[in-house]
């Protein structure tokens, strides 16, 4: 069959190694073979040199129990529990540092942008300095400050500094009051997801007659309103007070109850947001320096305040030009959440070196380690990419 | 895009499913159980014909792993040089190899590391105050032989007029992780039903760095650590070791599976040294020593007879120049720790020789 094919093609006078298709083909099938060769010998390689060292692949150690404790988690842990319960207390530290870090990253991040824009001379600068001294320090470099001559720089847990109202800072962390659920949270919380939703919809639904009709409706004020309103009044309907505080008190070495902040998880925050920001800064900056002059001179001819031309017509035609950077800047906050080891920040890659070592299986748990970078950084693209194609001009 | 994404995913996914089908596979087959076998681990090694000392002597100088920032233990002199109870275990063993003590390459590790570092054959040697567990023992190496019998131990602020772990109660614990240490801080405070916050580094340099600076209420670590670190502080006298042992901390050097020659070899330079100390061969007089009426002194110094020399492919007069170089076992311990030492003083308590009521002891060498 194949060679009936062949006599096709050459039977149109080009020669059998000139012509095009054919070649292409081999390249093809060759680097294919390439690729898929080197995989198998990297994967054989890997398995041969564990076998012969003696080193186990297997994940059967997942189910023993860890043994060591961890400073941090936000599920119940003890050293009772599993390795792999433990290294999901990682993988939750990772994602409390990444989700937190990236919200606070792009808030910074705007606001030095616009004040880089700014024309006030100070801001202006003061902005430029934020932006250039950070962007040209190595992060490993700025966690070590932050965590070694700032948060350990704190005063000692006996002389913390008291904050309005009980929120204590030490070199032990920032406690504070933790809200603790009564017997009427439950119908409390069906006031506060009732609100939720009405406000969703309110804020739809007289956005869009305002944009049919003219009039004035007040979408997103009325949507607050309700928001917060629903659960005020019910609040006081449910009788009960649904929430009762537990205030940090201090003990013989630390503040027990109330809700704590470790140093670690401080500086680690720290470290990557106002890191990552100062890139983000940039971005936003690139994407509405973009958008055309003309844009801004309309729309103040228009008579549109200047908070409603960021709002209305500069930042929609920015989104374009700043989500794809964006989204490289997330995964890069993301993936360098795992240089928490060095502020002892009990993160995945943290919980992974020490399950490592109590467990003595390296390849097992990288390969672990590497599956959950993986795929929360494809995660975070594939929805950034989904966002960003929303944004995208609409070619009519 | 998706599609690319979903082309990574899938390469990603048949990637894990190869590797772990694999392992399965690799995963010894004769013994069913399986976690540990070292049998089937040694048989490779062996197989690719060169033992470790012929290794070992092409390369011409022995890898130690060890450490530089232990006071006492493994440290760097004025002149950089590595100097400490566990290097001179290591040059022992190079001057049992080559005579020559400086034939050592050091390998810092640190306490994650080490463990790979042995499982991976990276290092000839593992002799990093590391503790002998059974885990271990079947994981990472062979352990030879006990050189300091250690307890874990507890530092805290004298000011906070703890005396007893039950004082700690609530309190904050620095300690290094991937440790034996970190293990049982959590089986002691656990078992008395204490309540404690760990905060745990990689670095030892930076757990005590935490300590000092308050950031914990209590170190906890080795007492022979402790010792040593203490008198690094800026002022020594703030601190108190509390006089509880946490658990044993058989100190002991480790060498890679899979060559019993090599396991032979590291042990007997052990013995030598705990030996020449029972025997009074010091590095001062082990020249006189040779002609010393004592057959049990001439058969160690290779003056007459041979007592495995040979068989490990040493040569006769190995123990001779391993004691010229290095000294015995009580000199390395007064070196670093005697009354007089480099580092700091620490009592020779349970690590005094047999003889003296202690739990130093040697196989003879005959």
């Amino acid at each position: 069959m194949s060679q009936e094919h062949i006599q096709v093609i050459t039977s149109s006078n080009i020669p059998l190694w000139r012509d095009e298709r054919i070649i292409k083909g081999i390249v093809q099938v060759i680097s294919a073979i390439a690729v898929i060769g080197f995989v198998a010998f990297a994967i054989g390689n890997v398995i041969n040199a564990a076998h012969e060292r003696g080193l186990s692949l297997g994940y059967d150690f997942i189910n023993q129990s860890a043994g060591f404790p961890l400073a941090e988690s936000v599920i119940p842990y003890d050293e009772s529990k599993s390795f792999g319960y433990a290294f999901l207390v990682g993988v939750l530290n990772t994602l409390r540092a990444a989700l937190v870090g990236i919200v606070a990253a792009t808030l910074l991040g705007t606001l030095a942008a616009l004040a880089r824009l700014s024309t006030n001379w100070l801001v202006n600068k003061i902005a430029s300095v934020y932006i250039e001294t950070v962007r040209n320090i190595p992060l490993l470099v700025q966690l070590f400050i932050w965590y070694f001559a700032v948060f350990q720089g704190l005063p000692d847990v006996q002389e913390s500094i008291r904050w309005p109202g009980p929120i204590f800072l030490s070199k032990r962390g920032i406690y504070m009051p933790a809200p603790v659920p009564t017997g009427t949270f439950g119908a409390w919380m069906g006031f506060v997801i009732v609100g939720l939703v009405l406000a969703i919809v309110l804020r739809i639904v007289l956005g869009r007659y305002q944009l049919q009709t003219g009039r004035t409706t007040y979408p997103v004020a009325t949507a607050f309103a309700v928001f917060f309103g629903l659960p005020l009044l019910g609040w006081f309907i449910v009788g009960q007070s649904p929430l009762t505080v537990d205030l940090p008190v201090m003990g013989k070495f630390n503040f027990t109850g109330g809700l704590r902040l470790t140093i670690e998880y401080a500086a680690l925050l720290t470290g990557l947001v106002i890191y990552t920001g100062a890139f983000i800064a940039e971005v936003v900056r690139a994407g509405i320096l973009a958008v055309n002059r003309g844009q801004f001179e309309a729309a103040r001819a228009l008579g549109l305040s200047n908070m409603q031309v960021l709002r209305l017509v500069v930042f929609p035609q920015a989104m374009r030009v700043i989500i794809p950077p964006l989204i490289s800047q997330y995964l890069n906050l993301t993936k360098n959440s795992s240089l928490a080891v060095a502020v002892g920040y009990p993160d995945l890659f943290y919980v992974g070196r020490t399950i490592i070592n109590q467990a003595g299986r390296a390849v097992p748990v990288f390969s672990m380690v590497m599956g959950v970078y993986l795929f929360t950084s494809l995660t975070t693209s594939v929805l950034m990419n989904f966002y960003n194609r929303r944004v995208q001009l609409v070619e009519r | 895009m998706s599609r690319k994404i979903f082309a990574l995913l899938s390469l990603f996914v048949v990637l894990s499913i190869l590797l772990t089908a694999c392992a399965q596979q690799a995963e010894c087959p004769e013994c069913t159980p399986c976690p540990e076998c070292p049998e089937e681990a040694a048989a490779p090694a062996a197989e690719e014909g060169q033992s470790r000392l012929e290794i070992v002597k092409e390369r011409g100088k022995v890898v130690c792993g060890s450490r530089t920032d232990l006071l006492g233990f493994g440290y760097l002199d004025e002149n950089g040089r590595n100097v400490g109870f566990d290097i001179d275990l290591c040059r022992a063993v190079a001057a049992a190899i080559f005579n020559d003590p400086e034939a050592v390459e050091f390998v810092p590790l640190t306490a994650a590391e080490r463990g790979p570092a042995l499982q991976t054959n990276e290092v000839d040697i593992l002799s990093r105050n590391c503790t002998w567990t059974s885990s271990r023992d079947a994981q990472w190496g062979n352990f030879t032989v006990i050189m300091f019998y250690d307890g874990q131990g507890m530092m805290v602020r004298k000011d906070s007029g703890a005396t007893k772990l039950e004082d700690l109660d609530g309190a904050t614990v620095c300690v290094t992780t991937g440790t034996t240490t970190e293990l049982n801080l959590a089986d002691n405070f656990r078992s008395r039903g204490l309540d404690f916050t760990p905060v745990t580094f990689e670095d030892t340099a930076s757990v005590y760095n935490a300590y000092e600076e308050g950031r914990c209420d209590a170190a906890t670590s080795d007492k022979s650590q402790l010792a040593a670190v203490r008198a690094g502080f800026a002022n020594p006298d703030d601190h108190v070791i509390l006089d509880v042992t946490m658990s044993k901390e058989p100190l002991t050097p480790a060498v890679p599976q899979g060559d019993d020659q090599w396991f032979d070899i590291v042990k007997t330079v052990m013995y030598v040294l705990i030996n020449a100390e029972e025997l009074g061969v010091t590095s001062q007089n082990v020249d006189e020593m040779m002609n010393s009426d004592s057959p049990e002194i001439r058969r160690m110094l290779g003056v007459e007879g041979d007592f495995g020399q040979s068989d490990l492919g040493l040569s006769k007069d190995f123990a001779a120049n391993v004691i010229r170089a290095v000294g015995n076992y009580g000199e390395i311990y007064d070196r670093y720790m005697g009354p007089n030492g480099d580092a700091f003083t620490l009592d020779r308590g349970i690590n005094k020789l047999w003889k003296d009521g202690g739990l130093i002891y040697a196989p003879p060498l005959r």
